[in-house]
């Protein structure tokens, strides 16, 4: 019986060569778990902002990210402390339902729309609303998020103002990819078609071929993010006092100058404009 | 992809944190599920109860359970809304061993069934002429069995540390947390960078490697030993 051990003696061997990674979050550091979305991940903004944060404040702060409508759910569901996300509509029926204390505006970046080199649909421009309609009138091919993530409703506001919408009409041109941000530049990349993208991702997303801005500087494109700490009174495990801590932080004159300092390329991707009460 | 190989063979500690973490999970999540798999095998190997034909087609059934499903489950489990809220384990490592272990502990006690099944026919009589009881022969047969389970193991192990979708929706993929070497290539290949998710790929098929020929190593070993 003790020989038959052989196999576990390969499987505790990596148990053990997995203990000796070094542990980076301190167990006597306040913790707190941040859901945020896709977009502030995968700018790398977080990967720039924490550490900072963490300076300032001693709080180490954990990221899920996901698509905004996900995020909120988790947020609802008392599976984090503070949720900070893009999408004003679904951020104030969180509120209103009790899941979040208060709504705190923190910074805006701007939407763009990406798409082939050489346009064939005429859609370039300053006007986002123009832009979709060239790109209906000519059937280009256009991939959605489809994710219920804040870029995907701010997607389908566009389509509404523009009077068109097709994703009910399931128009073969219109790809619901259902998938993140990131993804569905891929998808776009390979497929040679417009997707709406937030700048930030776009910036520091490498797999470009032949996509490039097409529409951009809309004020309709604007892209505020909002901060919530997850409603105490609902879920009482959650750690108010370092999550209220990391928001204040993210407000302050610091923190605010901290977000305008992230750059890739010399491009600043997010504008603090977080309101002082 | 010349950039990515010389950024992986830097030895990153970043990357390093990851691999370990991928390995400490699956291989937690392996031994859990083989105290809980080699005597369920057992057990239905040798049974006669009138359960055993559900048992060995749920069983089997199961090796097909698909990650993302686990890890829907586990994460409604483990969230503060749920059941098992109170633990607190989503988006920790052990949330991730968990969901690994429900998603390998069908494979493996349906693999060590049919391997300890064959080993017990041409051993039945003479375990009937000694009068050994159930659980003598379950011991029996998984110590006769020992090299062919720990390719059972080895199966499980790779099914673990190979699945994304359970570990991205239990874990969260929180750098420096419960990222793992398949949430950090889903991330990469979402922000584009296909040289880094390919380079990070080709080290986990790798590390796959490394471990079977480790285990393989071992069994010849042990093998000659007993010869």
């Amino acid at each position: 019986m003790k020989r038959i051990s052989n196999l576990v003696a390969v499987t505790l061997s990596a148990i053990s060569l997995g203990a000796l990674a070094p542990t980076s979050v301190l167990a006597q550091e306040p913790t707190i778990t941040v859901s945020s979305t896709t977009s502030t991940e995968q700018s790398g903004l977080f990967g720039y902002l924490l550490p900072q944060a963490q300076k300032a404040t001693g709080i180490a702060v954990k990221v899920v990210a996901l698509g905004t409508g996900q995020t909120l759910d988790v947020g609802r569901r008392g599976d984090a402390d503070v949720v900070f996300v893009h999408d004003q509509v679904a951020e104030e029926k969180f509120i209103a339902e009790g899941a979040g204390v208060e709504r705190i505006a923190v910074m805006y970046n701007d939407f763009v729309l990406v798409g082939p080199s050489d346009d064939p649909a005429k859609a370039a421009g300053k006007d986002i609303v123009a832009g979709l309609k060239s790109v209906y009138a000519n059937k280009a091919a256009f991939v959605s998020r489809g994710d219920k993530s804040g870029t995907h409703a701010a997607e389908l506001r566009y389509w509404k103002m523009a009077s068109l919408d097709p994703a009910t009409e399931k128009q073969a041109w219109y790809r619901d990819t259902g998938s993140g941000m990131g993804p569905a530049l891929n998808t776009a990349a390979a497929m040679n078609a417009y997707v709406l993208a937030d700048r930030g991702t776009w910036l520091s997303f490498k797999n470009r071929q032949n996509l490039k801005i097409i529409v951009e500087g809309d004020v309709k494109l604007f892209n505020q993010y909002g901060v919530i700490l997850v409603n105490p009174k609902k879920h009482p495990h959650v750690k108010a006092e370092a999550g209220q801590k990391f928001i204040n932080w993210l407000v302050s004159a610091e923190g605010q100058a901290t977000i305008a300092g992230y750059k890739i390329g010399g491009e600043q991707l997010f504008f603090p404009n977080a309101v002082k009460k | 992809m010349a950039a990515a190989s010389s950024l992986l063979l830097a030895g990153d500690s970043t990357l390093l944190e990851i691999t370990a973490l991928s390995l400490r999970v699956s291989a937690t999540a392996t031994v859990i599920a083989a105290l809980i798999g080699l005597p369920l095998g057992a057990w239905a190997a040798l049974t006669s109860s009138r359960l055993r034909t559900p048992i060995v087609v749920v069983l089997n059934a199961s090796m097909g359970l698909p990650p993302v499903v686990v890890g829907l489950i586990v994460y409604l489990l483990l969230s503060r809304s749920g059941p098992m809220g109170p633990l607190g384990w989503l988006f920790t490592p052990a949330g991730m061993v968990m969901a690994q272990t429900i998603l390998i502990t069908p494979i493996i006690a349906a693999l060590a069934r049919q391997t300890i099944e064959d080993a017990h026919v041409p051993l039945r009589d003479w375990f009937t002429s000694l009068g050994l009881s159930a659980w003598q022969r379950i011991l029996t047969l998984l110590f006769e069995a020992r090299f062919s389970l720990a390719v059972v193991l080895l199966a499980g192990f790779g099914r673990a540390i190979a699945e994304v979708g359970a570990v991205m929706m239990v874990g969260g993929n929180i750098a420096g947390s419960t990222r793992v070497m398949t949430t950090t290539i889903a991330l990469e290949t979402s922000k584009g960078d296909l040289p880094l998710a390919l380079a990070l790929g080709l080290l986990l098929v790798t590390l796959v490697l490394i471990v079977n020929g480790f285990a393989q190593t071992l069994k010849a070993r042990m093998e000659r030993r007993h010869a």
